[in-house]
């Protein structure tokens, strides 16, 4: 390898991460010259067809956003409805939507972190090959997976776009039988989460460290999931009807996704390590302790360590539901009465990936004039892009093979979801 | 059906009935049914299918296949017996496919003893579309082989 040579790493289609898109880094001499998140998915215009659609149709329309965070997309469009129609959820139905909603963190972080991520810190090309080298591990993530999914089909009727959510609450609530039934599940779930945080913590961590702009979530009373307002390690705090004067989408000429920026065009982050950093004093007690066990401090800035983060969240996310669970009483009305008319509204929730903002405009019928979906992985894309300089420019010594692992290792820290963007991975380095 | 009286053999269709030819799981899955035999379409993650053969002796899984082959071809492979040949159901944007979710059962003991893979390779898989003429074709052929494959297992 001559180092005064111009080096390009690709890669064609990124494996284990969600929709298609690819990576190019050029390398000329020891600097890295460009770096680009490809993503060439085509869009899919799902905010354009939302126009002309009644309010309540918005929940199961976004909720065919994506296949692994649903409920995301329902409760963000539910929420930004009821902001416009001006009523609230609150008491057991608030407290079911918090229950579906770690239902969805569980599954989806459990997926990420062991079937697809946890195999580049064990040196394995399938996500497979863990099943063999780590059959516990496995057995306990396939059964939270299953449990997650237990709990959108208990509240939501079905695992995958659940059917039952609705503008003002459910469809139907679920019996008081249903939901006690995830009660033993759910003990025997925080167990097994405690095994994979441990489990995790022992991997090796690359050293990487970066001063993020972490943005997420916070509520005053509980680790912000589906509630809050919008907050960031650099001070902001807003409400979430405040996202766009602070926050906009560009588009650069790579991606078919917009890319996300504050409006000062700076990168931030969000998800996992942005909810865990600004939000480590709400966690439960046993969370924190089995946080700090894994070698963790109350702010994570090593965005491999993300893959224990989510176990973390997946620990909190059990005894989370289980606490819902164990309380549930069956409420009177399934819903709110929601009375159609005009007005604009604002929703954010915390996706397994970070906040997911959605804004609809309604005229008098309550129609949908206008849409604004931002989800998280456009946010993240620029960080994405500066994380993997950062790692090139840091491992620069590296073989073009190692290093174009330890580049989709870094993209695989943000769990990218490309078909919620915009919606595969190709790498390119280029070196010579 | 997995509460009164299972089917001997469980037929699984895997597949996005909205993405062209990745959808020819699903519409043998209704083609089956029709015909008074049952089937289930699987279109979540791949790792889900382990919790649904779960308890189930012999399995046929049907799924769209890029190989390389010409558009139509069926192959059989029999799952519990040999690997499923790497990247060739690697199909769209399944997060763990059915290949990762085999290789996943074999290593944990959770495999069916007996597990057919039926593999259709596409042409095309545009959003919306259609199947594409050349599978449209393949399905007499592959509906033929499952019925094959059922009426031989009964005769075991």
């Amino acid at each position: 390898m001559t180092k005064s040579k111009t080096r390009t790493i690709k890669v064609g289609a990124l494996a284990r991460v969600e929709g298609e898109g690819a990576l190019y880094v050029r390398i000329r001499g020891q600097e890295v010259t460009d770096v680009q998140f490809q993503i060439y998915e085509p869009p899919r215009f799902f905010e354009a067809l939302l126009q002309g659609r009644m309010f309540a149709e918005a929940p199961d329309i976004t909720a065919r956003i994506c296949g692994i965070c649903p409920i995301a997309y329902m409760m963000g469009a539910s929420h930004a409805m009821e902001d416009a129609l001006r009523i609230e959820v609150t008491g057991v139905l608030r407290d079911l939507r918090r229950l579906i909603y770690c239902g969805e963190w569980i599954e989806s972080h459990v997926l990420h972190a062991a079937m697809l991520h946890a195999p580049d810190f064990l040196g394995m090309q399938d996500a497979f090959e863990i099943a063999r080298g780590h059959p516990d591990v496995v057995t306990k993530a396939l059964s939270l997976k299953k449990l997650g999914n237990e709990i959108l089909e208990a509240v939501g009727g079905r695992a995958v776009h659940p059917v039952n959510l609705k503008v003002g609450g459910f469809y139907k609530a679920p019996s008081r039988t249903a939901i006690r039934a995830l009660v033993e599940p759910l003990k025997e779930a925080v167990d097994s989460a405690l095994y994979l945080t441990r489990a995790f913590a022992a991997f090796d961590f690359p050293d990487y460290n970066y001063d993020y702009q972490f943005v997420s979530m916070r509520h005053p009373d509980e680790y912000a999931i589906h509630e809050g307002r919008i907050i960031s390690s650099h001070g902001l705090d807003i409400p979430p009807s405040a996202f766009l004067e602070h926050f906009r989408e560009e588009h650069v000429k790579h991606s078919t996704a917009l890319q996300g920026m504050t409006t000062d065009g700076e990168r931030y982050l969000v998800g996992p390590l942005a909810r865990y950093s600004n939000n480590f004093d709400q966690l439960s007690d046993l969370a924190k302790e089995a946080a700090r066990d894994a070698g963790l401090g109350p702010v994570c800035t090593n965005p491999f360590q993300s893959i224990v983060v989510r176990m973390v969240e997946v620990l909190y996310a059990c005894q989370e539901a289980l606490r819902l669970a164990e309380a549930y009483e069956e409420p009177d009305a399934s819903c709110v009465e929601v009375v159609a008319g005009a007005g604009e509204g604002h929703g954010c929730t915390e996706a397994p990936r970070g906040i997911c903002y959605h804004t609809y405009r309604l005229d008098d019928d309550g129609r949908i004039l206008g849409a604004t979906i931002i989800p998280p992985t456009s946010q993240n894309q620029r960080q994405i892009e500066n994380d993997v300089l950062g790692v090139v420019q840091a491992n620069m010594d590296m073989a073009d093979s190692d290093l174009q692992w330890r580049c989709e290792q870094t993209i695989r820290n943000y769990d990218p979801c490309i078909s919620c963007s915009t919606h595969f991975l190709n790498l390119t380095v280029d070196r010579a | 059906m997995r509460e009164g009286g299972r089917p001997s053999t469980l037929i699984i269709g895997v597949g996005n009935r909205d993405r062209g030819d990745d959808g020819v799981g699903p519409i043998a899955v209704d083609r089956l049914v029709a015909k008074g035999i049952p089937a289930v379409e699987h279109s979540h993650d791949g790792a889900a299918l382990i919790d649904v053969w779960e308890g189930c002796d012999r399995v046929i899984l049907l799924d769209a296949m890029r190989s390389g082959a010409q558009p139509g071809t069926v192959r059989r492979f029999d799952a519990s017996g040999e690997r499923l040949p790497k990247g060739a159901f690697a199909v769209s944007s399944h997060l763990f496919g059915p290949v990762e979710a085999v290789e996943t059962a074999r290593a944990l003991g959770r495999l069916p003893s007996n597990l057919i893979v039926f593999g259709i390779e596409g042409g095309s898989y545009g959003f919306g579309d259609p199947l594409s003429p050349a599978v449209q074709e393949a399905m007499h052929d592959l509906i033929d082989r499952i019925i094959k494959e059922l009426t031989n297992s009964h005769e075991r």
